[in-house]
């Protein structure tokens, strides 16, 4: 579904792992390290600063609730946006608040991808905000935040 | 003074004889007027019935059900039905106390009134009820079984579903979604579905690699006239609430995007009304309604509700049906220009020494269980007190679970799931194999032992508390709180996760639980493939247990206090 290039920051965030963390049983990574700070630095850095003008709307992401497999939780992304030569869509990163390092991906396309849409899997270390940024031609930056829950799980019924 | 069971077969005859009614009987049942014709009396209304069923739990047989006491309701639902309990449930629906209908509906002096009202359910009386809502209303009903209907009995974990598809299919239903049925392995069920006479409807459901269905969305049925479409919705969190190893292909979730689109095309493909048949829990149904368009009806399931009246949310209607075979709704519907313009709803319970068997179907009950009969009549033990399992934050069933746990395993704590199915037994009753099982049958009932910090009991203890009092419904179970032995603690249900659980102590000598400390802990089910499979049944164990018992006494406990803002 997607016309674009995907530049995949680190590898192993897309990286499906056996072995899932089970009821009451494993657990969360201890090793979670980023945090809506961090997130924030890196969304700076990559937006050049940016990011602290960013708009609610025009960003769509769409997510689980409730991650059924926090190691490949599937993403669609869409902005909406015509995509001419004028005005399309640039590039939209996603930054985790909870993961051992907030970067996660960034997609870059141009008014030739016809749409702004993408999908892909990453992998969710724990309960957190996963963050999209997309940036448009005119300098415009649109922001949108979404909580996926990882649980425990293995007591419903 | 008549034997109330001889008194109701003398009716019967009677009935058989004059071709006539019950009518005008008084049964022998303090005083009080239930006749299988009181159950099924119903104004009828409009060109089409839906006769609702759900989480039958594979309970073929008449049970005794306690309904909770506890049922909290956070966020938007708090105050609302189903979150009604009790003193304040009577009053909400004007029924009188010690009644009939309190009995089947109410925690109230269940004990007592068990004795005086006897069993419920019975999937033999079921299908007499369902057969003579058919012979009123020919051509315009449509059966529709909300799931978790195979799992809950020994005859259906070793027939792995079989014997319940057999019974149920003596009642020809039109529709069934899933949630349970899913842990007989992605395999399995595919066989049984494949033994169906009618569809299982799962439009939520699919796969994990390409995102393709894997079941039929909706089906379109035509009844005097009116096109029907029946969307199905299993249960969005079985790969969460479940082993998703035994189903790995498949991904579930509310995806409410996707029901818009299932309901959307079935108006375009020109259904008069359209029907959820849902899995999903009553308050995600509450909620999907406000933000799904053009559903009419939504006949609920999974976290058991038995509600006598509809509820109405943004033009649909909610049906929520029990559990254990314990109720059959029937809904009416007058449909005029795609709309529903009139309906009638009664939730009638069943009574099983009042409504007859329906022979051909007692026959069927009888053939699934006769290999294993003697085993399951087996009295291990007997109870003083009432034995239940729903609530919110515990059972008197789940306590003994939980100490069995703890006694045989010798742990300082135990944990064990928050189910909602499992009938009650009542203060004197013996305890059978068969009741041990309906506690007990599911595929991964392995006990472990295992050594959890304080700080990681809290985290599971918390995490489960969020899966119950999320005030965003879409982020609940429906299951009931993990049931803890040898810990006491105290719950805001209305705080948010990690600030729920305080006051945590040991119940053995009173110590506060230690963030940093290490305790052994005993459970079962675990959802991870080796633990849940790999060890002991936790039947061997508890029966071991009672057995050692003899009468087991088991008075409500009060190690968990729940607070509620």
């Amino acid at each position: 579904m997607t016309n674009m290039k995907v530049e995949v920051l680190d590898r192993r965030q897309f990286l499906v792992t056996a072995g899932a963390a089970a009821a009451f049983i494993g657990g969360f990574s201890s090793a979670a390290n980023a945090t809506p700070e961090t997130a924030a630095a890196l969304l700076k850095e990559l937006t050049k600063g940016g990011a602290a003008g960013a708009m609610e709307g025009k960003i769509k992401i769409d997510l689980p609730e409730i991650a059924e497999n926090g190691n490949t939780v599937p993403v669609k992304l869409s902005v909406e946006s015509p995509m001419t030569a004028d005005s399309y869509v640039k590039s939209v990163h996603l930054v985790s608040e909870g993961n051992p390092g907030p970067e996660m991906a960034s997609f870059h396309f141009t008014p030739a991808s016809g749409k702004a849409n993408a999908a892909a899997r990453m992998r969710l270390a724990k309960t957190q905000n996963v963050v999209g940024i997309a940036e448009m031609s005119d300098g415009k930056f649109y922001v949108s935040k979404t909580q996926v829950k990882v649980t425990i799980g293995g007591c419903g019924g | 003074m008549i034997d109330r069971r001889d008194f109701i077969h003398a009716s019967l005859a009677t009935l058989a004889l004059a071709g006539g009614s019950l009518s005008g009987y008084r049964s022998a049942i303090a005083g009080q007027k239930i006749t299988q014709d009181e159950i099924l009396k119903f104004d009828a209304k409009g060109q089409i019935t839906l006769i609702h069923v759900g989480d039958i739990h594979s309970q073929a047989k008449p049970i005794y059900f306690r309904e909770p006491s506890v049922n909290i309701g956070v966020g938007e639902a708090l105050g609302l039905p189903p979150h009604l309990t009790g003193k304040e449930m009577l009053k909400k629906f004007g029924i009188k106390a010690g009644s009939p209908q309190a009995y089947a509906l109410n925690s109230e002096d269940f004990g007592q009134l068990a004795k005086t009202y006897g069993k419920m359910g019975g999937l033999d009386r079921v299908a007499t009820l369902v057969k003579a809502i058919r012979a009123e209303r020919p051509n315009k009903c449509l059966l529709l079984d909300s799931g978790d209907t195979w799992q809950g009995s020994w005859t259906s974990l070793q027939t792995r579903g079989e014997d319940m598809v057999k019974i149920m299919a003596m009642m020809k239903p039109d529709a069934i979604t899933g949630h349970w049925e899913f842990t007989y392995g992605a395999e399995r069920v595919k066989e049984l579905i494949d033994m169906l006479e009618f569809p299982f409807l799962a439009g939520n459901v699919i796969s994990t690699e390409w995102e393709e269905p894997v079941f039929e969305a909706t089906k379109m049925y035509e009844r005097n006239g009116v096109k029907i479409a029946v969307v199905g919705q299993a249960f969005p969190y079985t790969p969460v609430a479940n082993p998703r190893w035994m189903f790995p292909d498949w991904s579930f979730g509310i995806r409410d995007k996707m029901v818009q689109a299932h309901v959307t095309k079935a108006r375009a493909d020109g259904a008069d009304v359209v029907v959820l048949l849902s899995h999903n829990g009553f308050d995600v149904d509450r909620k999907l309604a406000t933000r799904v368009q053009g559903i009419d009806v939504i006949l609920t399931g999974h976290t058991h509700d038995a509600i006598p009246t509809t509820v109405n949310v943004n033009n649909t209607l909610l049906v929520a049906s029990g559990c254990s075979g314990k109720f059959v709704s029937r809904l009416d519907l007058d449909i005029k220009d795609k709309k529903v313009a009139g309906f009638n709803f009664k939730l009638m319970p069943v009574f099983s020494d009042v409504i007859a068997k329906d022979a051909a179907v007692t026959k069927v009950i009888d053939e699934t269980r006769a290999p294993y009969e003697k085993h399951l009549n087996e009295v291990i033990g007997t109870t003083t007190n009432t034995l239940f399992r729903r609530g919110n934050m515990s059972g008197t069933f789940d306590d003994l679970i939980c100490t069995a746990l703890i006694d045989k395993q010798d742990a300082e704590i135990s944990l064990s799931p928050g189910f909602r199915w499992g009938p009650s037994l009542i203060p004197g009753q013996d305890i059978t194999n068969d009741d041990l099982y309906n506690q007990t049958a599911m595929t991964y009932p392995s006990v472990y032992k295992l050594d959890f910090t304080g700080k990681r009991i809290k985290e599971i203890l918390e995490d489960v508390g969020d899966n119950l009092f999320n005030k965003d419904p879409y982020f609940q179970q429906g299951g009931d709180m993990v049931r803890v032995g040898g810990l006491a603690f105290d719950m805001d249900a209305s705080k948010n996760i990690g600030e729920r659980i305080t006051n945590m102590k040991l119940t053995r000598n009173g110590k506060d639980l230690e963030a940093g400390k290490t305790y052994s802990v005993a459970g079962w089910a675990s959802v991870n493939e080796d633990t849940g499979t790999k060890g002991t049944p936790v039947w061997e164990l508890v029966r071991e247990w009672i057995k050692d018992k003899k009468t087991v006494d088991l008075k409500s406990t009060d190690h968990i206090k729940l607070t509620n803002g």
